[in-house]
């Protein structure tokens, strides 16, 4: 007895799985980072958001959608809950990002049908649900000094810094910024997987390495941020900080690499994905500079995930088009 | 390195019966020979049952402009004209010859080695040898070769393509060719070059096979304008319309055959076949088939008679493995699977390959992510995803907008999907029903404008 099927008779190896633990993977020197830096309470807070959104999307599908094959399996979920614990503060209280892991899972995720469906990033509306919720826990942050001696104190993040200043009339050289190097490793205040900008680009290349993305959006993102700060900084250097300083701090590599990159909230063809990323960045900078926020990642990419729709209109190039 | 611009995609490539030598398949007992292999009008039976054959015995009479002549590859007595089921398992005629085992030829072919490079010919006795060889595309597509060489008037055809890319994994029949025929694949090119009166032709090999590359660039320069380019190794290099562009950077327009931009495209074994046809008087009965599997002990390319079972053919490389679950009669990307092994081997039956139990079922299909892998990968520039989504609602008119007839099927989009959804099979479906519904509105507005 012989099989029948149509044409192709064969079929690549990837699975969603194996993309979603290639992300997984990439995520490791970030999450490794976050543990030497802040400790114990980086492993806590990200474990507990990475087993409230398994926990979460399967109890929706098992009792909600009533399905049979579990979507928990495909990995999906944990990378929900990774990333919304490396977009908290490390003081943040842990019932808290159970509440955040809520709305990632249950309002952003599952509401929309599941992992393929969502218009918006989980992990980002989880993050943004608990900042206009909780604005004085979701950006309070430890001082970080030399690595892990985190003390009682409070500090502020570069950007915190940066706005703060500007605000109350002074110029940046009048503030004590962090160095480059700080900055480029990851010694300096903020949320669990944002602050080192090295680690976070070992995941980059491995994802890259393993085709797991393309190179587009992170690209497009960190160069359109690069190139209008840059052009801010040299119209006025004492009020807008060096286009380094803007794409080593805040989000901008987390989301960059591994927010934007989602591959259910970004477009579908090259050429879309280059004009969301251009999009992100612009928008990430110009709250930076006009917002009342110092920091505008998050809602740049959740502004970018409402015009995907549109975005996918624009047709990839067809061979034998009339011109 | 050449190739083409959008989309594609790198399989394993698989080339088990890489450098091996053509081999002569033993004579089969019964042949079975479909009177449609070609695309077109299928031939009409010119003998009948009882009568005595030889090998290249003309038993098949092209039935209208698009068709092609069939002939026996047996010598022996035509046991039944009857229907049976094709490849896709449609009843069709077919002859079914016995062999007598004597193998005796039409004494006007030319059995010995010797290469004749006769170019003595004109055009029309080229192309009126080509047509009554019946010989078609012998890379898959069968479109017969004379009709392809007779553009209609206003086409001026400027350039002529090789066709030795052979992109599918596992398929080596065109290597094979090009490492022991050298030379006569490129005095048919000669040929093809007089018939359509162009200097030049362009041989297009994937980088994948070095040493056909050096053998045909060795052979090509005893001959004045033949060009061997190398491409890069991307499939589908060897479609039609992305060779073209590979080697031309011409795009075949939407809709248009190659001619309309000047081009005809040949096959490495076509070529082959053209060569025997005006050189050696043979019309086309036999080709090298590539047969080949993981399972299998010795993947070979074989000289197969045309009408040999696929059982037969099989059994002449040691059987068929005990855990083949899948027989498809070409290459795993664009080939048939086959429902029984009785089906023959026809003039486009360029592989015949053995898939076992783990290779042969589909992965589980998951949730779309929308990765836009199948967009990146189709060579045409389409939109794999939103086609699945359109077909599968029936939104036909959004269909045709999207273009969804430019579709050739290649598989680059089921291929590369992570989700293993069945893209290529609800593309198929789309783009039947839209077909039909196309000759549905056209028939509509020719009645209506009876009634005018």
């Amino acid at each position: 007895m012989l099989t029948v099927s149509p044409s192709p008779h064969y079929q690549t190896d990837t699975n969603t799985r194996k993309l979603m633990c290639n992300v997984l993977i990439a995520l490791i020197p970030a999450f490794v980072f976050s543990i030497v830096v802040f400790g114990v309470s980086a492993l806590i807070s990200t474990l507990t958001a990475v087993i409230s959104c398994v926990f979460f999307e399967f109890a929706i599908s098992k009792w909600l959608f009533k399905d049979e094959e579990y979507s928990v399996k495909d990995c999906s979920a944990i990378i929900t809950g990774v990333l919304l614990s490396f977009n908290l503060p490390n003081t943040l209280p842990l019932w808290m990002v159970v509440i955040g892991s809520l709305v990632a899972i249950g309002i952003a995720k599952m509401s929309f049908g599941g992992l393929g469906c969502n218009i918006f990033n989980p992990a980002l509306v989880g993050r943004v649900f608990l900042l206009v919720s909780f604005p004085a826990d979701m950006t309070t942050w430890s001082k970080v000094q030399d690595y892990g001696t985190i003390d009682g104190t409070t500090g502020a993040t570069p950007l915190g810094l940066i706005k703060e200043s500007i605000m109350s009339g002074k110029t940046l050289s009048q503030i004590d910024l962090p160095s480059m190097q700080d900055m480029f490793l990851g010694n300096i205040g903020g949320s669990f997987g944002e602050i080192s900008v090295i680690a976070l680009v070992i995941g980059g290349i491995y994802l890259l390495c393993t085709r797991t993305i393309t190179w587009h959006i992170p690209v497009s993102v960190l160069g359109s941020m690069f190139i209008l700060s840059g052009i801010m900084f040299v119209v006025n250097p004492e009020l807008n900080a060096n286009p380094l300083i803007h794409i080593c701090s805040g989000g901008a590599m987390l989301g960059a690499i591994f927010m934007a990159t989602d591959y259910s909230t970004s477009p579908m063809t090259s050429l879309g994905k280059i004009i969301f990323g251009i999009g992100i960045g612009v928008i990430t900078i110009i709250i930076r500079k006009f917002g009342a926020y110092p920091e505008g990642m998050s809602f740049a990419i959740l502004i970018m995930n409402a015009i995907v729709p549109l975005i996918n209109k624009i047709k990839p190039h067809r061979y034998g088009a009339k011109k | 390195m050449k190739t083409f611009h959008i989309g594609g995609i790198h399989p394993k490539e698989n080339k088990l019966s890489k450098g091996k030598k053509i081999e002569i398949a033993p004579l089969p007992q019964v042949v079975t020979i479909p009177m449609a292999q070609h695309i077109g009008k299928p031939a009409n039976p010119i003998v009948a049952v009882g009568d005595t054959v030889k090998v290249g015995t003309k038993i098949g009479e092209s039935s209208g402009f698009v068709s092609a002549n069939i002939f026996s590859s047996v010598s022996g007595t035509v046991e039944k004209i009857d229907f049976f089921p094709n490849i896709a398992g449609f009843k069709q005629q077919m002859i079914v010859i016995k062999s007598d085992g004597t193998d005796t030829w039409e004494d006007t072919i030319d059995r010995t080695d010797t290469i004749v490079n006769n170019m003595d010919f004109t055009a029309d006795e080229i192309k009126a040898k080509i047509t009554e060889a019946g010989i078609v595309g012998m890379g898959g597509a069968t479109f017969p070769l004379g009709v392809k060489l007779s553009p209609p008037p206003g086409i001026v055809i400027d350039t002529l393509l090789i066709n030795g890319a052979e992109c599918e994994p596992y398929l080596t029949a065109d290597h094979a060719l090009m490492l022991e025929k050298a030379e006569e694949i490129c005095i048919g090119v000669e040929l093809l070059k007089k018939v359509l009166n162009v200097s030049t032709a362009k041989i297009g090999i994937e980088n994948n096979k070095p040493d056909a590359i050096e053998n045909m660039t060795k052979t090509a320069a005893k001959f004045s304008g033949i060009e061997v380019v190398p491409l890069k190794v991307k499939y589908p290099q060897g479609s039609e319309k992305h060779l073209i562009q590979a080697l031309t950077g011409r795009e075949v327009p939407s809709g248009q055959l190659p001619g309309s931009i000047g081009c005809v495209v040949s096959n490495i074994a076509t070529t082959f076949a053209v060569y025997e046809a005006v050189e050696k008087n043979k019309p086309l009965f036999e080709r090298v088939v590539t047969v080949t599997g993981t399972a299998l002990q010795n993947p070979s390319n074989l000289l197969v008679r045309m009408g040999t079972s696929t059982a037969d053919v099989l059994a002449a490389v040691g059987g068929i493995p005990e855990n083949t679950a899948k027989v498809i009669s070409g290459g795993p990307m664009m080939g048939k699977a086959i429902q029984n092994l009785d089906v023959p081997i026809m003039k486009g039956s360029s592989g015949v390959l053995c898939m076992t139990e783990e290779e042969a079922h589909r992965h589980k299909e998951s949730n779309c992510i929308r990765c836009g892998r199948c967009v990146d990968a189709c060579p045409m520039g389409l939109e794999p995803y939103l086609f699945y989504a359109l077909s599968k609602r029936k939104m036909l008119t959004e269909l045709n907008e999207h273009n969804i007839r430019d579709c050739f099927e290649c598989g680059s989009c089921s291929f590369s999907c992570p989700a293993h959804k069945p893209l290529l099979d609800y593309i198929r479906l789309g783009k039947a029903n839209v077909m039909q519904m196309i000759k549905k509105q056209e028939a509509e507005k020719a009645q209506q404008q009876e009634k005018k």
